[in-house]
C-alpha cells in the first residue's frame, strides 16, 4: 500500500491517560530494546484515537509519533501496523464488528451473524461502514473461541453462541447506546457444554 | 572449523558458517534470491534447498549452520523436485514480461527458471498485481515483478544506513516500499538495482535503451570521488549506456554511489570537442596546428617563471605527469595541483594519503572525523565506516556542522578547529588499539589550512595513532585525479609559485588541466589562459586557447585514489570529434616547438610514471604500514583561526564537470537540494 487514500489528521499527540500508559509500558523493556514496546504503543495510540475522535484507527502522524518516541525508523512502525489486522489503518465507525468466519464459527452459523451486522447495522459488506458512521464489519480469521463458535468481537469485547436474532439485539443494543455484557448468548457459563456441564460435577463443593 | 561432505567433496569451512557457504567451498552452486553475502540473512526466497543428511525435509542452506560431519547433497532428486516447487510458486504471481523487462539477460530469476521452471503453469487465478512505487529519478520500480526476497530493504537499513524501505502489510498483499512515497535518500542508492535479483528495481536512466549481450564492456575505474571504485563501462557504439561496480574488496567491495554511476549522460553533452582560439576577443573553432601555433606563439614569448600550470581533480597520472614534464622545458616550477587551493602537505606522501587504507577502517576501534562529510565526500568509503561501526564498540568523533547524518550515530565535539583541544574524545581515542582520524580535504581549503592539517596530525600524534605498525592518520579526497598529481609532485619546485601568486600577477601565462576548482573570475585580465579538458564549464570560457580533451571513459589512464593505490582506467568509447587523450595531445605540443618529450607511447610513458612515484610501479596495490616518523607537517598548529568548519560539497549530485552536465543529476539536484545540513542552518 502507498499513500493512504483517506484524509489523514495533520499532527497527533498522545494524551494525558495515553502518556500514563505509556510510562508503564516503556519501563517493561530494557534499555535500548524501546523498539519492543512498538505493538502496544500503537494500540495506546489507536485506543486513543477511538476516545477521543470515536473512530479507533491509527494515522499516519501517529506511527510518526511513535517511532520518534522509541527511536526507530518510521518505515519499521509501518510494517508493524500493517501487518496486523488489529490496527486499523484508515478510520472506522464508532464499533468495530469482528466476525470470525474460520471454519468451526463457519459451521455454526457466522453467516447468519455476518447476515445480522449487514441488516441492522447497515453495513454493506465485510470491510465496509455503515452510512451513520456508527459500524464497520470485518471478517476476522478464528478469535480463538471455537467452543462458543460463532464469535462476534465487538471492539474488545467477544459475544458468543450468536445466531441471527441475538446478533440483532446486540446491535439495537449498541445503537442504543448500551453495553450488553459480553460472552454467551444463550446463558453458557464460560465454556461448558451447551447443556450444561456434564463433568466434574460438584467438584466446585469441594 | 567443522568438517562437511558436499556431494562426496569434503571441505573445511569456519563453525557457524552456513550450509550454503560450505557448498560454495566445495565449488558447488546453490540457486539462491534472497541470500546475499553481504547482508544479514533472510532464509525467506527458499530457492537454496538442499538435502542434509538425517534431516527430516529438505533445508534452507543459507539459513542452515554447519555441523561437524554432517553430509550435504545439492544435486538429488528431492532436492531438485523442492526447487521446481519453489520456482513454481514464485511465478505464480511473477508476471511473464521478460520481453519488456529491463533485466531479461542478467535476471536471476529468468536464469534459475531455465533450469527449474515448468513450461506450463497450473496456476489458473488470476495474478496479483502491485501499484509501481516512485522513489526518486535514479531508480525505476515494477513492483508486481518483486519476489519480496528483501534484499533492497536490507541493503538500505544495513548497509547504506537509510533505513526508508519495507515490507507493508502482509500475505497476498505484502508490498515493497516506502510507505509514504518518497524518493530514497542514500547516495548509494543505484546498488538496489544491482542487488534487486529481478526486475523490479531497475536503472531508471537506461530503461528501454539496451540489452546487456549489445553491449562492449570495458573495466575501468570511478573518478568522481576519490574512492577509486572499480567500474565497468558499458557502452554500445560511440554511446555510454551505463556504468556499474565491479568487485574490489579492498576498494569498494561491489558498491559504487550514485554520482559516478549516473552521471554518465553528462559525457555526451557540453562536450568540447575541438579546438578553440581567442581572437579579437572572442572564441572561434581552430584546427590542432592553429591551437598549438597560438599557445606556441605565446609561450615562446615568456620566460619560463611568467608560465604556469595547473591541474585540476579530474586530470589522469599521465598527462600531469606530460604537463610537469613540458613546464620544465620551459623552465617552470610554477605548478600547483590544488585547484581547491588545499594546503596540502607534499614533502611526505603520509601526510596526505589515506593511510589506514579503506579496508583497513574495519580493524579500527576508534573515530575521529574532522571537516569533512564522508556520506557525501566518498560514499562507499562512508559504508565501510558503517560497516565498522555495525560491527559494535566503534566510537565515532564528528568536528563540524552540526546536524550531518552520517548514517551512524556520532559525538559531535564542536563545529570549529577550536574543538580539537582539550575534549574528552580525545581520551576515547588514547584508550583505542588502533584510533584514526579522517580529515577532509576541504578543511585544508580555508585560509589556515595549513594551521588544521598540523593541527590535526598533532591529533593524532597524541592520542597514539602513528605507531610502528598503525597509521591512523588520514586525509580523505574528492577526485579520481588529486592524489596521483600530489604523488607526481605536481606543486610549486624550488623558486616556483603556487596557485595563490600565479593568480596575483605571477605569471603571464596559465596551462589548464581539467583545472575546473576555482573561480575563472580570480584569473587576471592580461593572462593568457590555455585550458585543456573535456567540458564547457565556466572556466573554458575564459580560456584563449582551448584544447579538446577525453574523459576518463575515453582514455586508458592511470588514476589514484585516496589510499595512494594506482589503478588503471580503460578506454570504452573514443573521444568525441576532434577531441584526443590529454596526454598525447601534450607529447604532440612538445614535438611542434622542439621540446619533445622522451616517450612516445603508453608503454614508455607508464615506464616514466613508475620511475616518478613508487605508487605506478605497483598498480592496483597500496603500500600499506605503520607510520615511522611521528614528526608532523610544516604548518604551525598554533596558527588555527576559530571559524566553523564548511562542508566543501554543497550539492552531491553535482559536484564536479560531468556531473555538472548531467541531466539526470541535475533532477536528483532539483530533488535533493543543497546539502542538508546546509539548509538546517
Ligand atoms: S524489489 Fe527486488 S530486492 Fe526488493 S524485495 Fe523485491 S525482488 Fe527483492
Ligand atoms: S473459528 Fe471462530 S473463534 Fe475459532
Ligand atoms: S537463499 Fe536461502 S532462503 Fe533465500
Amino acid at each position: 500500500m502507498s499513500a493512504p487514500a483517506h484524509e489523514e489528521p495533520a499532527s497527533f499527540a498522545f494524551d494525558a491517560e495515553s502518556e500514563a500508559k505509556i510510562a508503564t509500558i516503556i519501563r517493561r523493556y530494557p534499555e535500548g530494546k524501546q523498539a519492543s514496546a512498538v505493538i502496544p504503543l500503537l494500540y495506546v495510540a489507536q485506543k486513543q484515537m477511538g476516545r477521543l475522535t470515536g473512530s479507533a484507527w491509527v494515522p499516519r502522524v501517529a506511527m510518526d509519533v511513535i517511532a520518534e518516541r522509541l527511536s526507530m525508523p518510521p518505515i519499521r512502525v509501518y510494517e508493524v501496523a500493517t501487518f496486523y489486522f488489529m490496527f486499523n489503518m484508515k478510520p472506522i465507525g464508532r464499533f468495530h464488528l469482528q466476525v470470525c468466519g474460520t471454519t468451526p464459527c463457519m459451521l455454526r452459523g457466522s453467516d447468519e451473524v455476518m447476515r445480522a451486522c449487514k441488516d441492522a447495522g447497515g453495513v454493506a459488506g465485510p470491510g465496509e461502514t455503515s452510512e451513520d458512521g456508527l459500524f464497520t464489519m470485518t471478517e476476522v480469521e478464528c478469535l480463538g473461541a471455537c467452543v462458543n463458535a460463532p464469535i462476534l468481537q465487538v471492539d474488545d469485547d467477544y459475544y458468543e453462541d450468536l445466531d441471527y436474532e441475538s446478533t440483532v439485539k446486540l446491535i439495537e443494543a449498541l445503537k442504543r447506546g448500551e453495553r450488553p455484557a459480553p460472552g454467551s448468548a444463550i446463558g453458557r457459563r464460560s465454556s461448558e457444554a451447551a447443556g450444561g456441564a456434564t463433568a466434574l460435577k460438584g467438584a466446585e463443593q469441594d | 572449523m567443522a568438517k562437511v561432505t558436499v556431494d562426496g567433496i569434503e571441505v573445511e569451512v569456519p563453525n557457524g558458517a552456513s550450509v550454503l557457504q560450505a557448498c560454495e567451498a566445495a565449488g558447488k552452486e546453490v540457486p539462491r534470491f534472497c541470500y546475499h553475502e553481504r547482508l544479514s540473512v533472510a532464509g525467506n526466497c527458499r530457492m537454496c534447498l538442499v538435502e542434509v543428511e538425517k534431516a527430516p525435509k529438505p533445508v534452507a542452506s543459507c539459513a542452515y549452520p554447519v555441523a561437524e560431519g554432517m553430509k550435504v547433497f545439492t544435486d538429488t532428486p528431492v532436492v531438485r523436485n523442492a526447487r521446481r516447487g519453489v520456482m513454481e510458486f514464485l511465478l505464480i504471481n511473477h508476471p511473464l514480461d521478460c520481453p519488456i523487462c529491463d533485466q531479461g539477460g542478467e535476471c536471476d530469476l529468468q536464469d534459475q527458471a531455465y533450469a527449474y521452471g515448468s513450461d506450463m503453469s497450473r496456476f489458473l487465478e488470476a495474478k496479483r498485481a502491485v501499484k509501481d512505487k516512485d522513489i526518486g529519478p535514479l531508480i525505476k520500480t515494477v513492483m508486481t515483478r518483486c519476489i519480496q526476497c528483501t534484499r533492497c530493504v536490507r541493503f538500505a537499513a544495513e548497509v547504506a544506513g537509510t533505513p526508508e524501505l519495507g515490507g507493508t502489510n502482509r500475505g497476498e498483499n505484502m508490498e515493497i516500499g516506502t510507505y509514504v512515497e518518497k524518493a530514497l535518500t542514500s547516495e548509494l542508492s543505484g546498488n538496489l538495482i544491482d542487488i534487486c535479483p529481478v526486475g523490479a528495481l531497475t536503472s531508471r536512466p537506461y530503461a528501454y535503451v539496451s540489452r546487456p549481450w549489445e553491449l562492449k564492456k570495458t573495466d575501468s575505474i570511478d573518478v568522481l570521488d576519490a574512492v577509486g571504485a572499480n567500474i565497468r563501462v558499458d557502452a554500445r557504439g560511440p554511446e555510454v549506456l551505463r556504468i556499474i561496480p565491479r568487485i574490489n574488496e579492498a576498494v569498494n567491495e561491489e558498491w559504487m554511489a550514485d554520482r559516478g554511476r549516473f552521471s554518465f549522460d553528462g559525457l555526451k553533452r557540453r562536450r568540447l570537442d575541438r579546438p578553440w582560439v581567442r581572437k579579437d576577443g572572442k572564441l572561434h573553432a581552430a584546427t590542432w596546428p592553429e591551437a598549438f601555433a597560438a599557445i606556441a606563439t605565446k609561450l615562446s614569448s615568456l620566460p619560463g617563471d611568467r608560465i604556469g600550470a595547473v591541474a585540476g581533480a579530474l586530470a589522469d597520472a599521465e598527462s600531469t605527469l606530460a604537463l610537469k614534464d613540458l613546464m620544465a622545458a620551459y623552465g617552470s616550477a610554477n605548478l600547483d595541483c590544488c585547484d581547491d587551493f588545499a594546503a596540502i602537505d607534499t614533502s611526505r606522501p603520509d601526510f596526505y594519503r589515506f593511510n589506514t587504507t579503506i579496508a583497513g577502517i574495519e580493524e579500527a576501534d576508534a573515530l575521529l572525523i574532522v571537516g569533512c562529510d564522508p556520506r557525501k565526500e566518498a560514499p562507499v568509503l562512508n559504508a565501510r565506516i558503517r560497516k565498522r561501526w555495525t560491527a559494535g564498540k566503534f566510537p565515532v568523533g564528528f568536528v563540524g556542522p552540526r546536524g550531518v547524518d552520517l548514517t551512524y550515530p556520532v559525538q559531535h565535539l564542536g563545529d570549529s578547529p577550536a574543538a580539537l583541544a582539550g575534549s574528552a574524545f580525545l581520551e576515547t581515542l588514547k584508550a583505542a588499539q588502533k584510533p584514526m582520524l579522517i580529515l577532509g580535504r576541504g578543511a585544508l581549503q580555508r585560509p589556515d589550512g595549513a594551521a588544521v592539517l598540523a593541527a590535526a596530525w598533532k591529533i593524532a600524534a597524541e592520542t597514539g595513532m602513528l605507531k610502528p605498525d598503525w597509521h591512523g592518520f588520514n586525509l580523505l579526497h574528492h577526485f579520481g585525479g588529486q592524489v596521483g598529481a600530489l604523488e607526481l609532485g605536481f606543486v610549486p619546485g624550488t623558486n616556483g609559485k603556487g596557485l595563490n601568486a600565479m593568480l596575483t600577477g605571477g605569471v603571464d601565462a596559465l596551462w589548464l588541466l581539467n583545472a575546473d576548482g576555482f573561480d575563472p573570475a580570480r584569473i587576471p585580465a592580461g593572462t593568457f589562459v590555455v585550458y585543456q579538458g573535456h567540458h564547457g564549464d565556466e572556466m573554458a570560457a575564459r580560456a584563449d586557447v582551448i584544447l579538446p580533451g577525453a574523459a576518463y571513459t575515453e582514455k586508458d589512464a592511470t588514476w589514484v585514489n585516496t589510499e595512494g593505490r594506482a589503478q588503471r582506467g580503460r578506454l570504452a568509447i573514443f573521444p568525441p570529434g576532434e577531441a584526443r587523450e590529454d596526454w598525447r595531445i601534450i607529447r604532440a605540443y612538445s614535438e611542434g616547438v622542439g621540446k619533445a618529450l622522451p616517450y612516445d607511447d603508453a608503454n614508455a610513458i607508464r615506464a616514466r610514471l613508475a620511475q616518478a612515484s613508487p605508487v605506478f610501479a605497483r598498480v592496483g596495490e597500496v603500500a600499506r604500514g605503520g607510520c615511522a616518523n611521528p614528526t608532523g607537517p610544516a604548518g604551525d598548529a598554533a596558527a588555527l583561526n576559530n571559524v566553523p568548519f564548511a562542508l566543501p560539497i554543497a550539492v552531491y549530485h553535482q559536484a564536479d564537470v560531468i556531473s555538472r552536465a548531467s541531466e539526470v543529476m541535475a533532477q536528483c539536484a532539483a530533488i535533493y537540494g543543497p546539502q542538508q545540513a546546509l539548509a538546517a542552518e
